[in-house]
């Protein structure tokens, strides 16, 4: 087992050779595509859900109420077996009904929250990096104060202002929290970038300002953006299940996180109806699992001496 | 030792206290754009507690004024700012007339507790495994079985203590459900009480330190990853020092300095991720405060608690921008 230096390869190790060969483009990273397949299939529940399955069933609080998953009961649901496959909640609400709607909800805040944070971000972060100066002290003071304020606090008060928040105001609200760290690394790039010979060479040979900044220096930052993209989905999903965990989020439209808040009021967890936040639940950790594979499958894109580790 | 040059502390310092100033600022601003009347919710809550009230209008404007709410703007906001300087954030309108720094100063123990408890046990425990992942003379389980354990640790606090609340709490029934400590144990520096308190602060302080593991693993992997081809590394190994001597004195002690920095710009984050844990186990910290506070539109004492958050923050990248260069020789404190 030691030593195979003289054995011809097996089966397997030539499939695997082969496969190698396929995935040669770094793109190709095993674990960024199977990082971006969960995520689509979480989208692809949300829109061939709505077409199997009757959404009413999120309204209506005719069903059977605290209805456990298929498999879980005593087999005495007879009549109808398939109405509520993922069981019903306190309410009688078809938790299956629930997670289509829920889960491509709250990967739409986070999608959204980060594009506008990460926009934000490179503006700011080329600015104070390429200008320098006073326009970067104001934006690192700038980002200093917003890491130090809670979002809570700023969530309630949108509530008391509109009584209730919408998906797209709860998404600008966090992106008001997560454009300062793409910020910070932008600027830390640009700042060494600035140093280097074809950026000197491009302000030489007299270009824009605006032309350095795109096409010079954009192309690459693109590996660096990407992953700060995605860091910043995960805490901006991170911060909005939390505020819906504590019942903060919106209240009409149904979220993974407005679903745990609710069976958590209703006791769930002493009750033992661990279905209810559980399958929310199951659906965070596979959208989280899905990014934590994507950053590191990026990470072994960008980072070259990552990839011969795994 | 070398000095902390003159300029440098200089300009730290005015960057802390602006943004400590204009922090404050807008967790001031902020709730006077709500169009709530905080005096109107605290009438409410007398309403509902004895039937109806009589006389509301000079009620409401004795609690306004009770409340300094009916002065002008710029009077209540220089009030607010020499207020927070001494820690008086004036007087709490949900738990009336009790003063806001009353509330915080039996609360913020017990978050700091669970907190530097919970930080120190996950930093280290984090990042010695992300050091382990790199290290070639690990076992070949370290390498599996700490990427395994990581897709778990990117869910968000609030489910981890969910979860071990579920297993551990309602299910096995080995830690209590809530709480900071047994009502049956008197408060004091008695054993039974320390007791308690560590019993009923392990799973807050699990289900934080569960999921905030992965965070430290991931980054120091990539330093060590760094550190690895660093020329130093291979002149130790070619003096033939000891493996697990060039480890500790030579890899970890170089690749961890970022972290450590990364350490004082979690703190804030971290609270953050504990108002949450707080309130799932009714921990009666800080997070449970700000909660309720929230809860009961008792604005006096979300901008306490906040203020705290804050200057918590604040102070914490102060200090390691300040220290950073003692730890590491190589940076030189410089302004800008």
């Amino acid at each position: 087992m030691t030593s195979q230096d003289n054995i011809p390869p097996t089966r397997a190790e030539r499939k695997q050779a082969k496969r190698l060969k396929r995935f040669d483009n770094p793109w190709m990273n095993p674990k960024l595509l199977w990082g971006a397949g969960l995520l689509l299939g979480i989208i692809a529940l949300g829109i061939f859900g709505r077409l199997v399955w009757n959404l009413d069933l999120v309204f209506t609080g005719s069903s059977p109420l605290k209805l456990p998953p298929l498999g879980f009961e005593n087999l005495r649901r007879q009549p109808g077996v398939l109405d509520h496959p993922l069981g019903t909640d306190g309410g009688g609400r078809d938790l299956l009904a629930l997670i289509i709607i829920g889960a491509p909800n709250t990967l739409f805040v986070g999608l959204l929250a980060s594009l506008i944070g990460m926009s934000i971000g490179i503006f700011l972060g080329f600015s104070a990096g390429f200008l320098g100066g006073r326009i970067d002290d104001v934006i690192r003071v700038g980002a200093d104060v917003m890491i130090t304020i809670p979002p809570l606090l700023i969530l309630v008060v949108f509530q008391s202002a509109f009584g209730d928040v919408t998906l797209t105001m709860m998404a600008l609200l966090i992106a008001g929290f997560v454009w300062q760290s793409p910020t910070r690394l932008i600027r830390a790039q640009v700042l060494s970038m600035k140093q280097s010979g074809y950026v000197q060479m491009a302000q030489l040979s007299g270009a824009s300002t605006g032309h350095i900044m795109f096409r010079e220096m954009m192309p690459n930052l693109v590996p660096y953006l990407f992953g700060s993209f995605i860091a910043s989905v995960t805490t901006s999903i991170v911060t909005a299940v939390g505020l819906e965990v504590l019942g903060l989020g919106p209240q009409r439209i149904p979220t993974l996180g407005r679903t745990i808040y609710e069976a958590i009021n209703a006791g769930a967890l002493i009750q033992n109806l661990w279905w209810w936040w559980g399958i929310p639940t199951l659906l965070l950790a596979v959208i989280f699992i899905g990014l934590l594979l994507i950053n590191l499958g990026l990470d072994e894109v960008s980072n070259p001496r990552l990839r011969k580790l795994s | 030792m070398r000095r902390i040059p003159r300029d440098y502390l200089l300009n730290r310092l005015v960057t802390l206290v602006l943004t400590i100033l204009i922090a404050a600022t807008i967790i001031w601003i902020i709730p006077r754009l709500s169009p709530v009347d905080p005096a109107e919710i605290a009438l409410g809550r007398m309403a509902a507690g004895a039937g109806s009230v009589a006389n509301s209008e000079e009620i409401l404007a004795q609690l306004r004024a009770n409340m300094g709410i009916d002065q002008p703007f710029i009077v209540q906001y220089l009030k607010y700012i020499s207020g927070a300087l001494v820690f008086d954030f004036g007087l709490s309108t949900a738990a009336f007339p009790t003063p806001v720094s009353t509330l915080i100063m039996n609360a913020l123990p017990w978050t700091l507790g669970l907190m530097i408890l919970s930080l120190i046990i996950t930093f280290v425990i984090g990042n010695l495994l992300g050091a382990l992942m790199v290290w070639e003379r690990s076992p070949k389980l370290v390498k599996v079985a700490i990427p395994a354990a990581m897709v778990f640790t990117s869910i968000p606090p609030i489910l981890s203590g969910l979860l071990l609340m579920w297993i551990f709490a309602a299910k096995l029934q080995w830690f209590p459900l809530t709480g900071a400590y047994s009502i049956f144990v008197e408060p004091g520096w008695t054993w039974s009480f320390v007791q308690s308190v560590l019993y009923h602060g392990f799973l807050p302080a699990l289900s934080i330190v569960v999921v905030t593991f992965g965070f430290w693993a991931l980054g120091m992997r990539g330093l060590m990853i760094t550190v690895q081809g660093e020329d130093y590394v291979k002149l130790a190994e070619a003096k033939g020092l000891r493996p697990r001597y060039i480890l500790y004195r030579y890899m970890i002690r170089n690749a961890i300095l970022p972290q450590i920095t990364a350490f004082a710009l979690k703190i804030g984050l971290l609270i953050a991720g504990q108002v949450l844990v707080e309130r799932i186990f009714a921990y009666n910290g800080m997070g449970k405060l700000l909660y309720d506070a929230i809860l009961n539109q008792d604005f006096p004492v979300i901008q306490g608690v906040s203020y705290v958050i804050i200057l918590i923050t604040a102070l914490s990248v102060f200090l390691v921008d300040l220290l950073y260069p003692f730890i590491d020789p190589r940076i030189r404190h410089e302004a800008n």
